[in-house]
């Protein structure tokens, strides 16, 4: 009776040392621009890349959302990621190619991502793959510089966390509310060390894109990363992918990932239950993911007060009609079609009142939403419609919120100077920051949302 | 890599919980290069830089090291001569950075770094008895302990392991061939 976690793991474990660390076979990694570090250290051993048909890299973290980089730097920077893949035959999604996107969103759009996969990439946010069913998770520079050189990582097998999730969601109530929800109430190292699987019946309904959103801030819980086991959502999502088993091969493929899901009896060494229908639309007030609330709440009166000072809020002040200067739609955790659908639909025949950014995950998103007529509702409210990639979430394109400016943001991070020097970031859904857009303060969607179709 | 054995030097209190890695070096300045030195950017915009810097000790809040997996945030402390973080807890990719750049990670209970931020005078970690100032005990896993200590490099290590590691391969992918990718991919999607 095994988890899903322990199939993954054991399936890929090459060796285990007699001090209990594994080293696990690597079926897919991917790097960006951030890689870089990893790539000199690989050339400063004269090593070659052990798998060039695993690996794949993509330009995210700097690529430009208007046009030309912003300045030399972050446009060497990109083409130090071209010069990196070219020279040890990485297929590269650079800017232009249709491909091109946040690692995290292209991953599984291109069907590089499927259940039962060992997925590894230089970024804290792998986590979201497990969506799919695949153990996923961040690494660091030298570990990247290892997968390269080996295709396989050192690893402590962490303990296994069960997040089980039953009931209805509210209107207007979505992955991101549940993610902010278990956060606020564990902690940002709540589930620290521990492997998560998303269970229940609330799970079972969400579709892809909520599976990873769910999955995509589970580091930010502190956990290693988060899994939901495969069923036919996950199928029907990944059938015709481009680089996903076809015919056959897709057949079998099928028939493996059925067995994926934990043993009815398999045993979690953490057992957490979330009723979903007490979720109310969560907001973050503070600078860590966890200082969350419902939207109908106000400023805890034990708040820290370093990060009160930060935010520029007092202890008991109302979150509701708190003034935003600017929004941002986007990311690798918020920045999905159905992300995009989300806010369009509460954005619908209304102007903004404050301006704001809307990127879109990936240039796939971006055709998808342009079929869709989003961009006009986008467009028609007032907000600017740029091309994929982190943006403004990092700010490392040079997409920022000026200093003290307060942002509603569908990003992951509300710390300290993460949107940009002194910026205040709010944390919230996509349905939430285009209530707030369209307010220009801190609003209940669900409001909004009461006589249209969410 | 260098081993590490002991280290006793000059310490400072980050008295803060959650010390996130975007605290540690701002994005703003990870297109520097690293012969840059990133010590220079260590805690840039924080207030307690000033206070840290010459310390080769940090004794900080819990979550120490959360967020970010970026690798220059311990390029920064090591760069700034940082040689050992004792806090509660880390964030699990800064542990394993920090390990593989020779920096100790030192895990105490709050009340232990509670007492250390109190203490003055220079501090000594000792990894091999696994102490703080001979007398505070402190956790880090085993294999990174060991690997610390022998200045392991993981590379080196996994190589030892190549013909192995050729054999799973092998074997994995003649049982899972639907585990690579399709080499169709060269189709944009829609």
């Amino acid at each position: 009776m095994k988890t899903l976690f322990a199939k993954i793991w054991d399936a890929h474990e090459v060796l285990r040392r007699d001090d209990g660390t594994s080293l696990l076979w690597v079926d897919r990694h991917l790097v960006h621009e951030g890689s870089h570090h990893a790539f000199r250290k690989l050339a400063g051993r004269g090593m070659t890349v052990a798998r060039p048909d695993l690996t794949f890299g993509v330009a995210d973290h700097y690529a430009p959302t208007r046009g030309a980089p912003a300045t030399s730097a972050i446009a060497g920077m990109m083409q130090t990621l071209a010069d990196n893949t070219a020279r040890h035959g990485i297929t590269h999604f650079g800017m232009g190619d249709p491909r091109q996107g946040i690692v995290h969103v292209i991953g599984p759009e291109l069907g590089l991502t499927l259940p039962g996969l060992v997925v590894n990439c230089g970024d804290s946010h792998t986590s979201t793959h497990g969506a799919f069913g695949a153990l996923a998770f961040g690494i660091g520079a030298t570990e990247v510089s290892h997968v390269l050189a080996t295709q396989t990582i050192w690893q402590i097998r962490p303990p296994v966390m069960r997040l089980t999730i039953d009931g209805v969601l509210g209107g207007g109530v979505t992955a991101k509310d549940v993610a902010l929800s278990w956060i606020a109430r564990l902690g940002t190292d709540g589930a620290r060390g521990h492997a998560i699987e998303y269970a229940g019946q609330t799970v079972r309904a969400m579709s892809m894109e909520a599976r990873m959103t769910l999955c995509n801030l589970s580091i930010e819980g502190g956990a290693r990363c988060g899994m939901v086991a495969p069923d036919d959502t996950t199928f029907d999502w990944l059938h015709g992918r481009p680089y996903a088993p076809a015919n056959a091969e897709w057949r079998t493929a099928v028939a493996h990932w059925r067995t994926l899901p934990s043993d009815p009896g398999a045993v979690f060494d953490l057992d957490v239950t979330l009723n979903a229908a007490e979720i109310a639309p969560l907001v973050t007030w503070g600078t860590t993911p966890d200082q969350a609330l419902p939207i109908t709440g106000t400023v805890p009166q034990t708040a820290n007060a370093d990060a009160l000072e930060y935010m520029g809020l007092t202890a008991g002040a109302p979150l509701q009609g708190l003034p935003v200067d600017i929004v941002f739609i986007g990311s690798c955790t918020n920045g999905r079609i159905e992300d995009l659908r989300a806010a369009a639909a509460v954005l619908s025949g209304h102007r903004a009142a404050i301006p704001g950014m809307v990127s879109p995950g990936s240039a796939s998103v971006k055709r998808q939403a342009e079929a869709e007529g989003l961009h006009h509702i986008f467009l028609n409210a007032g907000l600017e419609w740029v091309d994929a990639g982190c943006s403004m979430c990092v700010g490392m394109n040079g997409d920022t919120v000026a200093p003290g400016q307060r942002c509603a943001s569908t990003t992951n991070r509300n710390f300290k100077g993460r949107q940009g020097q002194g910026a205040r970031t709010h944390l919230m859904s996509p349905a939430m920051v285009a209530a707030a857009a369209i307010t220009g303060k801190l609003t209940d969607v669900r409001a909004l949302l009461q006589g249209r179709a969410a | 890599m260098t081993p590490f054995t002991t280290h006793t030097g000059p310490a400072a209190a980050l008295p803060h919980d959650n010390v996130d890695t975007d605290q540690l070096i701002p994005a703003r300045f990870m297109s520097a290069p690293s012969s840059a030195g990133y010590g220079q950017f260590l805690l840039h915009d924080h207030p307690d830089r000033p206070r840290i810097m010459g310390a080769e000790i940090l004794i900080a809040g819990r979550n120490f090291g959360s967020g970010s997996s970026r690798e220059a945030a311990v390029y920064a402390l090591v760069d700034a001569g940082i040689r050992a973080v004792i806090a509660p807890s880390f964030g699990d990719i800064f542990a394993a950075n920090a390990v593989n750049n020779a920096l100790l990670p030192a895990t105490v209970s709050a009340a232990d770094a509670a007492a250390l931020m109190a203490h003055t005078g220079p501090v000594t970690v000792d990894l091999t008895a696994q102490t703080i100032n001979g007398t505070t005990a402190f956790t880090i896993p085993e294999t990174w302990r060991q690997k610390l200590l022998n200045g392991w490099d993981d590379i080196d290590l996994t190589l030892s392991h190549t013909a192995k590691i050729k054999a799973f391969s092998t074997t994995y992918h003649g049982t899972n061939p639907w585990s690579l990718p399709n080499p169709k991919g060269d189709t944009p999607c829609a």
